[in-house]
């Protein structure tokens, strides 16, 4: 570990953590493995390693499944599957969250895109036309939201609370509180087929978490979100139009949530008012273990992406080994701890820890 | 370089939000063109009349069930109207029955002082409900209690309830004897189960259990989904990377079953096979077109909440069962749990809800 060279640390850094603007992260020789390294890039290496346990322990409890020929990469792709619809909401749950706000209809989202897109008139117009549906619901809804925030000065978390009731009500009047089955074949491949080896769903995520870090790492609109979240007066006072900034971060999750309706409907081959339930938490969850901080102003995408997978993992390794429910939801929060815990740790505290205890040994 | 007319670019704007509105609020239209209600229903109008159905008394038929959140409860809604009116003597008056026992209690309570001539419901807990059954059952007015049984038996005239322990046995039997068919010796078996805090949910699984224990057969990995779609195909997708190789496997409810059987489709395992739940339209069509794992379903009919107002009309008129010696309505009804397959499919076909 301590091998690794100087110079592609950086490197390291910035493809795991968020970019060449995150504190401390730009430069100097130090190591990841210092105090002084990237935060972003310190706390996502935790989560490495939290993931990494976890594939271990799956290793050693399931050594007959991990020895089958091919079983591994078909298990990356299932716990990738399983994560795929909560890592696309989580990207713009990240977005929303760095931005010092919060999404909690985006299961709501989902569930009333879903549903909007498979009513037999929209199933109809074809399969263009029912991504467009999902898309534009999402949106729609979004904004709405951002709205509501912005200009009707609701608390966020009062604004999309009312959502995730109101667009559950709305998905389950349209759907007359049927499962709405659908039996659209390219919709229905997108959860069914690979392209080039990769399962489609995976390639949806894969882009959209690349797409979503150029956005926060690389564009104006991402470096925006970072300072509103940081600090709003400041935002304002340097000319950035705050209200129409925060309204569009909603609308980012809101289309994360149409994209998120399609893979959701294709997955399950259909879509209901119920779908999607929870799902505004794990990806909070998902975010928060990421090291973005709830209040805002710091965050990493690719942190929100471990978040998701980590959790995937958990569900993956506890139905390996044919663990009841109810532990695997007890272990899912020792994790969340954990994995927090984890990040916090810093190996320059531990040698001083060390040194303590020696001095105090000593006297 | 144009110049930008910010009026017109809002109007602009304002036209294509609005237009895309108006295509949007088009296609929520949910209307297939076939107009088929698919409630199931008995005598009045329609099939065999016989000496009870002959219209009677005039009677007022209180309902009230949770707000539907799945097939099963917007069937048993849809089926307990559509029941009464085969009826030209009942009146049928619902009331909401809100987000939780607590909501629905005091939705019931304006529904006393209505004097209905007979209550039935659906209560969101027999247990937080077992003090309205009293309170009713005290004014007079008898209560058919549906599926979710008080624990007190004053608190209801006639329970009328599927059978979840029985559901599980004949799961559990369908599969036992399958395996024996195949000569499988050690069969691999799984099971997606439902919401495990339910009470039905544990019946099911100690039914299913214990009718592969009689074969000396046992559950090789059990996962609890939520009863929806989404959650049926997530445990679903694990559970098959679990079992490389799977026997059989049972899933509780055909609702969830639609998720569980798009995983097997992704993964394309097609090895096992899969018996359902509930018995939706969906599921048998399934076992009788005989093109997927889904082979076959046991029964939790909806149907029953049509059978409960047909009783609860009886009741009230103080009439009995006209095939039964006795000259009123039993106190007690547990519908047996029915094995569907590709055999019997077509009789069952006009029982699935949708």
């Amino acid at each position: 570990m301590t091998g690794l060279p100087a110079q592609t640390a950086p490197a390291v850094k910035e493809a795991l953590g968020g970019g060449p603007e995150e504190k401390g992260g730009g430069g100097g020789s130090n190591g990841w493995w210092h105090s002084d390294a990237g935060e972003a890039t310190r706390r996502n290496l935790g989560l490495i390693g939290v993931l990494a346990g976890l594939i271990l322990i799956g290793i050693i409890t399931q050594p007959e499944l991990y020895g089958r020929e091919g079983w591994w990469i078909t298990n990356v792709w299932a716990i990738l599957k399983l994560g795929a619809t909560v890592g696309v909401v989580a990207v713009g749950m990240t977005f929303v969250i760095i931005g010092g706000g919060i999404d909690l209809s985006v299961g709501a989202i989902i569930a009333l895109a879903g549903v909007w897109s498979t009513t037999v008139a929209t199933q109809e117009m074809g399969t263009f036309f029912m991504i467009l549906t999902a898309l534009v619901v999402g949106v729609v809804v979004g904004l709405i939201n951002g709205f509501l925030i912005s200009y009707g000065r609701l608390v966020p978390f009062i604004a999309t609370l009312a959502m995730l009731v109101a667009a559950r009500g709305l998905a389950a009047q349209i759907s007359n509180k049927q499962t709405q089955q659908t039996d659209n074949r390219t919709i229905n491949a997108i959860a069914a087929e690979d392209f080039l080896g990769v399962p489609i769903l995976v390639w949806i995520l894969a882009v959209v978490v690349v797409l979503g870090w150029i956005l926060l790492n690389r564009t104006t609109f991402g470096r925006r979100t970072v300072a509103i979240g940081g600090n709003v007066e400041a935002a304002r006072l340097a000319g950035i139009n705050v209200r129409l900034h925060t309204m569009m971060l909603y609308a980012l999750a809101g289309l994360c949530c149409g994209i998120g309706a399609v893979m959701l409907t294709s997955i399950g081959t259909s879509a209901q008012a119920a779908m999607a339930t929870n799902y505004e938490l794990d990806a909070i969850a998902a975010v928060i273990i990421g090291g973005t901080l709830l209040s805002g102003g710091r965050g990493t995408i690719v942190g929100s992406l471990l978040g998701v997978v980590i959790f995937s993992t958990i569900t993956n390794l506890f139905t390996l080994n044919a663990l009841s429910t109810e532990v695997q939801n007890m272990v899912k929060g020792g994790i969340i701890v954990a994995a927090v815990l984890i990040q916090q740790f810093r190996f320059n505290s531990l040698s001083q820890f060390f040194k303590r205890n020696r001095i105090t040994a000593a006297s | 370089m144009t110049q930008h007319d910010p009026v017109r670019r809002r109007f602009l704007l304002g036209g294509a939000a609005l237009g895309a509105g108006a295509l949007l609020a088009a296609c929520t239209s949910n209307d297939s063109g076939d107009d088929n209600t698919n409630t199931q229903t008995q005598g009045g109008n329609n099939a065999s009349p016989n000496a009870n159905t002959a219209p009677g008394k005039k009677v007022t038929i209180g309902f009230s069930a949770p707000a539907a959140d799945h097939g099963w409860i917007a069937a048993i809604t849809s089926n307990a109207k559509a029941q009464a009116a085969e009826y030209s003597d009942v009146t049928f008056t619902t009331v909401e029955a809100g987000a939780d026992a607590a909501a629905q209690r005091s939705a019931l309570s304006t529904m006393i002082s209505q004097k209905p001539d007979v209550i039935v419901l659906l209560p969101h807990d027999g247990k937080e409900l077992n003090a309205f059954g009293l309170e009713a059952m005290k004014a007079g007015i008898p209560v058919v209690n549906l599926d979710r049984a008080f624990p007190d038996a004053l608190a209801y005239r006639l329970q009328i309830k599927g059978d979840n322990y029985g559901m599980g046995v004949a799961a559990g039997n369908y599969i036992a004897e399958q395996m024996k068919a195949k000569g499988v010796s050690n069969p691999i078996i799984g099971e997606i189960a439902g919401i495990d805090n339910l009470e039905l949910t544990q019946e099911r699984s100690a039914g299913f259990k214990a009718a592969l224990a009689a074969a000396g057969l046992t559950v090789a990995n059990r996962r609890a989904a939520g009863f929806t779609v989404d959650t049926g195909q997530a445990e679903m997708s694990q559970l098959l990377q679990a079992l490389p190789k799977m026997d059989a496997l049972w899933n509780h409810d055909d609702d969830q079953g639609i998720g569980v059987l798009a995983a097997a489709n992704q993964a394309n395992r097609k090895e096992f096979l899969m018996v359902g739940g509930a018995g939706s339209k969906a599921a048998i069509e399934a076992i009788q077109a005989d093109n997927s794992v889904l082979k076959c379903t046991v029964t939790y009919s909806p149907s029953m909440a049509s059978s409960a107002i047909s009783l609860a009309r009886l009741i009230a008129q103080g009439k009995g069962m006209s095939d039964l010696v006795e000259l009123q309505v039993p106190k007690e009804i547990i519908l047996a749990s029915e094995t569907i397959t590709k055999e019997n499919a077509s009789t069952y076909l006009p029982l699935g809800f949708s």
